[in-house]
């Protein structure tokens, strides 16, 4: 279990960065798409095999198509990817580096001071998260429906402008 | 050791069945479309044409493996191996009987399943994408918005399975259809199911990403040699699979008297496979804005109502 969850995880930094260096929108995707299949067997060795299926389901397999979708209707071919690669110079590069490292630096901090607690590989089944959500965690998943709703409402209301009401 | 013999025998088993299975149907869906539309269908290649299938594989395989200069090569190589892919790990958690069968009891079997179906949704449109043309690109978008959508209701329709089951385990699921296959208590569910299933697997009436009669061959128009007959094959598995699906989920499974668990999946299996078929041979092709409505208009209604009296008739009990 120990040697799926290394090669996971660094699947997922690998494809993570690749989604940054690419130039073309929809190999980008991919790459995110990867990592998030590879983020869903980390969930799953950690002992989270429902968290690991709706990773896969909604993120990977909805989210993620929408996106393409996306990408696709916008046809950029090879000139946005030309200029995608010119905006890629090495001072773009300074300050997300800044960050990453001072996180980096606190994870090594942390890791070193073994202040996390080791992952516990108690199976989470699909009963224990339903209970969580409709027990302590109600009012955030009755928030979340209702920003959905929000978001269905106001989706609805962008599109249906052809009849002459703006 | 003999166990891992078991799991071993169990896995090449199964794929084994399963890819020769959908290039017999090739054979055997243009047969049937022949008897139900008074026609004879392949029947020269050997005893009853059944060898029309080697035929065809010769075919296929030499044929010219062709990249269109203007595509995307490694997406347009890599778009038809993902739905063979998805399809066959989907076959994992099927168990077939309580022996056969590779995850049966995966605790997480139908999300798994619902997983790598949304998956499959990729290969076509990266295949629509990476040819970089426009018809294909026009059925990669149809066939996006086609399987997202009807992906939604497939997984609703499931919801009131499980609420009778209390487990997202296929074999639990089976057993639970002991005394009273689900079909009766979830009659919508099984509609909603079944033709969520054809939709995507993308098969007529719902097989707009390939309207010939609109967009050439849609998603696969510049498809040629094995990679298109990995489309070809990778639809049929679909179809195995989502027959396969409703055997289990609402046709308890393996269950039935006298024959033998493997048989009566077989025989369960095979009736849907060959109702998928007579379909394409009856029904005519809805327009694109009618497939969509249809969907969120009538589908998801029916699924949403589903799951309410489902859970109404389980609390008053």
């Amino acid at each position: 279990m120990n040697a799926t969850f290394y090669l996971s995880a660094a699947i997922a930094v690998l494809s993570t960065v690749l989604v940054i260096t690419r130039a073309n929108g929809v190999h980008a995707l991919l790459y995110l798409v990867v990592s998030l299949l590879a983020v869903a067997l980390v969930f799953f060795t950690l002992g989270a095999p429902f968290a690991a299926a709706l990773e896969v389901i909604v993120y990977a397999g909805a989210i993620m198509v929408l996106f393409v979708f996306v990408v696709m209707m916008m046809n950029l071919g090879d000139a946005a990817a030309v200029r995608e690669a010119r905006w890629m110079e090495p001072k773009i590069w300074v300050g997300p580096s800044i960050l990453a490292i001072l996180l980096t630096a606190q994870l090594a901090y942390m890791l070193d001071s073994n202040t996390m607690s080791q992952p516990h590989h108690a199976i989470v089944p699909a009963r224990a998260v339903g209970i969580a959500m409709y027990g302590p965690y109600l009012l955030c998943v009755e928030l979340a429906s209702m920003l959905l709703l929000a978001a269905l409402v106001g989706a609805y209301r962008l599109a249906h402008t052809e009849h002459g009401r703006l | 050791m003999n166990l891992i013999l078991f799991g071993l025998l169990n896995i090449v088993g199964i794929l084994l069945m399963l890819v020769i299975g959908a290039a017999l149907l090739t054979w055997i869906e243009r047969r049937l479309l022949g008897f139900w539309q008074d026609r004879r269908g392949p029947n020269r290649v050997g005893p009853f044409g059944s060898l029309q299938v080697v035929a065809d594989m010769i075919k296929i395989l030499f044929k010219q493996d062709w990249i269109p200069p203007f595509a995307d090569p490694v997406v347009f190589v890599l778009a038809p191996a993902v739905v063979m892919v998805a399809a066959l790990l989907a076959f994992a958690v099927v168990p077939v009987t309580p022996s056969i069968g590779i995850a049966g009891n995966l605790n997480i079997g139908i999300l798994f399943f619902l997983a790598m179906t949304s998956l499959s949704v990729y290969s076509v449109v990266l295949a629509g994408w990476a040819s970089n043309n426009k018809y294909s690109l026009l059925g990669g978008m149809r066939a996006a918005a086609q399987m997202v959508s009807y992906e939604v209701f497939m997984g609703l329709a499931l919801i009131g399975v499980v609420m009778l089951t209390g487990s997202f385990s296929l074999a639990d699921i089976v057993r639970a259809q002991q005394e009273l296959w689900f079909v009766v208590p979830q009659f919508l569910g099984f509609i909603v199911f079944m033709i969520a299933g054809i939709a995507e697997t993308h098969r007529l009436p719902f097989d707009l990403p390939e309207g010939e009669n609109e967009l050439g061959a849609g998603f696969h128009t510049e498809y040629s040699s094995m990679k298109f007959g990995m489309f070809f094959v990778g639809e049929y598995i679909g179809i195995i699979l989502v027959s396969a699906m409703i055997v289990i989920l609402f046709f308890g499974g393996w269950q039935g008297p006298l024959l033998p668990p493997i048989l009566w999946f077989a025989i369960k299996t095979g009736a849907f496979v060959g109702f998928f078929i007579l379909l394409r041979a009856a029904l005519p092709r809805p327009r694109y804005d009618q497939l969509m409505a249809y969907g969120w208009k009538l589908m998801l209604p029916l699924s949403l109502l589903n799951i309410a009296v489902t859970g109404a008739v389980m609390l008053t009990h």
